[in-house]
């Protein structure tokens, strides 16, 4: 898009008409590398997503690495329904990458996006789920550089799929991993869990029931940066999505060869997650999280890093549920609110599909 | 949780706890079997085996639905779907159970047969109302509980002249698996040998439905006492607790502790409609108990139109248990699950060789997501023995 200062009359226009984003819907042309999705680009993408980078147009984004270590992450996300209690697709596939590369203490940086839109998809859903995006970037301080546009046929995609990759860069002195849980370390948690699981839920067509809960789906760049501003070794964060908490602990129990030892009374739920969960029969501790992060430092820092997460937005219900513990069988144990005890095994088979 | 809570209480948990270690004999054993998969689930998940002495120990039954369905039954499901081209709608913990061959409702459904998962009979409504050119068949299954919605279904399609609408049945009656495995208790010796018991911790959902009159047989015939018994651990407890009472004053009676919703008629209505639809088999395999006659209910005849067996015809096989596979006795209390050369080893969740530890309702699904630590698996406890 190089412009011409010396250019006296108006550019041509390149369209015949505007795109229709009140009536009209994604054809097989939109992913045709033709007019049509070149029209799809400038007049709904880069209205929304907008930035130096996106607007050198080329078919790379140029920019120079900043100093220290770099982390990546990508995921794809092919959430159904595209809208629900508390966000969208376009705000997930940004909180789901923004929050992956923060879990390394990382300060996210770029992300690049695919989207695979399914033929039919109407193109005021397109800008909504955009927008939504666009919005979410801007508040986790990214910005989306590169993008790609692909179309299937009806009937081969459900709406729009969208992949992110994320880069961000890590603060000098931070060693943020998964197999650094150590025996007396505190488990803590940043709010409360299966919000997001349940709220997907709530809005399946098979599913006739109503809740008031939205998902937690957001970026928790802005918590980390408190958190390691308070704690700067802390061990392992992670964001604990499909499989829920249960599953992400069993992760870095295996990561790390220990075991965990939680205490029930200490998780944060919702009345209204443990009542749907209840009447479907799930437990929420499998129940997908999209805005919640699980930390664990040294035992004596425990406090600190609790008190610096309460003290942020996000982190207001954080609480300390368990500690590490020596295990050769890197068992997630966990002293029930009744006064038993169970393991918390990993989530077997496919609990909810389609959830993030 | 109103009313869910108040089950679930620490406090109270811990004073039941004091009463049956005050009450139970140190002298003697007290096996209970919860007969319910919901039972075996509640110990499991809130720890109630941990508050017990150890001198009471639950011995888990054959109460879990898709456990106790026998693997001809899912073979045949899935010919009607491969053979018919029917969508098959089904519940989401019958997708996972091995069928012959190494198969399942979820292999099939991935080679391209439309099995559909369903939370309720409704939605298999839905599903047939939506696509009238489709034949829709319903896989029904479930003890007494789940059969009045089934048979909802069944009037409902009639009313509407659904006629791509079907139901392929296969619900199941308590009181038949229950007189089996008292029966077989009686034997103490030999291949037909039971589970010894003192007492049972009867149904709580199926009993709203067939009230606690149906077991008064129980005590009468096996001389064991009864306790209907409510979900919710606190309710498990207290269960316990009257059955060690009737046993230490040598009683055998039928008692209900789940009284905010069980009576002893039941709930006459939804027995009304099943007696209306549904006619008892004049057998029905059970996977661990084999065939037992009157266990089990088929669609009348004036609802054959709408019975996917008729409709669907389909060669019957033999149910074959896949090679070293002990959920028959771990169905009939005789084995526990980490008795089972399979647990643990080739068989978890992930990759199930049996229907119990499949279903969370199942005592090897319960043993293995609960409680692995507590036990060593089968082969340690060979060699320490």
């Amino acid at each position: 898009m190089a412009r011409h200062d010396t250019q006296q009359t108006p550019a041509p226009r390149r369209f015949a008409g505007r795109l229709d984003l009140e009536h009209g819907t994604v054809d097989m042309s939109h992913g045709s590398g033709g007019r049509a999705m070149a029209q799809l680009i400038d007049e709904l993408f880069r209205v929304h997503l907008e930035n130096a980078l996106l607007a050198q147009g080329n078919d790379q984004a140029l920019f120079e690495p900043p100093p220290g270590r770099l982390v990546a992450s990508t995921d794809g996300h092919v959430i159904s329904p595209l809208f629900f209690p508390g966000g969208d697709i376009g705000a997930l596939a940004v909180h789901g990458t923004v929050n992956d590369v923060a879990m390394a203490g990382a300060r996210p940086l770029y992300l690049t996006a695919s989207f695979i839109l399914e033929e039919g998809l109407p193109l005021a859903d397109l800008e909504r789920i955009v927008a939504s995006m666009g919005g979410a970037a801007r508040a986790a301080g990214v910005q989306v550089i590169a993008g790609d546009t692909k179309v299937v046929e009806r009937g081969k995609g459900d709406g729009c799929f969208i992949s992110t990759t994320g880069i961000g860069v890590v603060p000098d002195g931070i060693q943020i991993s998964g197999d650094r849980a150590r025996p007396g370390d505190a488990i803590l948690v940043s709010g409360s869990i299966g919000d997001h699981g349940v709220a997907i839920l709530s809005k399946r067509e098979n599913l006739g029931f109503e809740t008031e809960i939205a998902s937690d789906s957001q970026s928790l760049n802005d918590l980390v940066a408190a958190m390691i501003e308070a704690v700067p070794d802390i061990h392992c964060l992670r964001d604990p999505t499909r499989g829920g908490l249960a599953t992400t602990l069993n992760e870095l129990a295996l990561q790390s060869r220990v075991g965990m030892q939680l205490r029930e009374p200490a998780i944060p739920v919702r009345a209204e997650v443990s009542a749907a969960c209840e009447l479907l029969g799930l437990d929420p501790l499998y129940v997908a999280n999209e805005g919640k992060l699980i930390a664990i430092c040294a035992g004596d820092r425990a406090e600190t890093l609790l008190a610096a997460m309460r003290a942020h937005p996000k982190g207001r219900e954080a609480a300390i549920i368990g500690q590490v513990v020596a295990d050769p069988h890197q068992f997630v144990q966990m002293e029930t609110a009744f006064g038993g005890s169970r393991i918390v095994d990993w989530l077997a088979g496919e609990q909810l599909p389609r959830i993030c | 949780m109103k009313y869910i809570d108040e089950f679930r209480d620490g406090t109270l948990a811990r004073g039941l706890a004091r009463s049956i270690s005050a009450e139970a004999d140190p002298a003697r054993t007290y096996r209970l079997m919860e007969f319910c998969g919901g039972h075996t689930h509640a110990i499991f998940r809130y720890g109630v085996q941990d508050l017990m002495p150890a001198n009471v120990r639950f011995v888990h039954g054959p109460g879990c639905p898709v456990c106790v369905l026998p693997m001809a039954r899912i073979d045949q499901a899935i010919a009607m779907a491969v053979e018919h081209g029917v969508t098959l709608c089904t519940y989401g913990d019958l997708m996972r159970v091995p069928a012959s061959e190494r198969k399942s409702l979820l292999k099939a459904k991935a080679e391209g047969a439309d099995i559909r998962m369903i939370y309720s009979t409704q939605d298999a409504l839905t599903i047939a109302r939506k696509a009238p050119e489709r034949q829709v068949v319903l896989f029904a299954i479930g003890f007494e509980t789940t059969t009045p919605p089934t048979a909802v279904a069944l009037k409902t399609a009639r009313a509407e002249g659904l006629e791509n609408f079907s139901v392929y049945c296969n619900h199941v009656l308590t009181p038949a698996a229950l007189g089996t495995i008292l029966a077989a208790a009686k034997e103490t010796s030999g291949d037909n040998a039971g589970v010894q018991l003192d007492g049972i911790l009867g149904p709580s959902h199926v009993s709203t439905v067939i009230g606690s009159r149906p077991y008064e047989c129980v005590p009468a015939e096996f001389g064991k006492p009864v306790v209907i018994a409510g979900f919710e651990p606190l309710d498990v407890m207290q269960s316990a607790l009257m059955l060690i009472r009737q046993i230490n004053q040598g009683q055998a009676r039928v008692e209900n502790q789940y009284t905010r919703a069980v009576t002893r008629d039941g709930n006459l209505k939804a027995q009304a409609l099943m007696a209306e639809i549904f006619r008892p088999r004049e057998t029905f395999e059970w996977r661990g108990l084999g065939f037992l006659p009157g266990s089990a209910l088929r669609i009348a005849e004036a609802y054959a139109e709408f019975d996917a067996e008729q409709r669907f015809p389909v060669a019957s096989n033999t149910s074959r248990e896949i090679k070293g596979c002990e959920c028959p006795s771990v169905l009939r209390g005789v084995m526990e699950p980490t008795d089972c050369k399979l647990f643990g080893t080739v068989c978890t969740p992930e990759n199930p060789m049996g229907a119990c530890m499949v279903s969370s309702e199942g005592a090897c699904a319960a043993y293995w997501s609960y409680g692995r630590f507590r036990q060593p698996p089968a082969a340690a406890s060979v060699d320490a023995a």
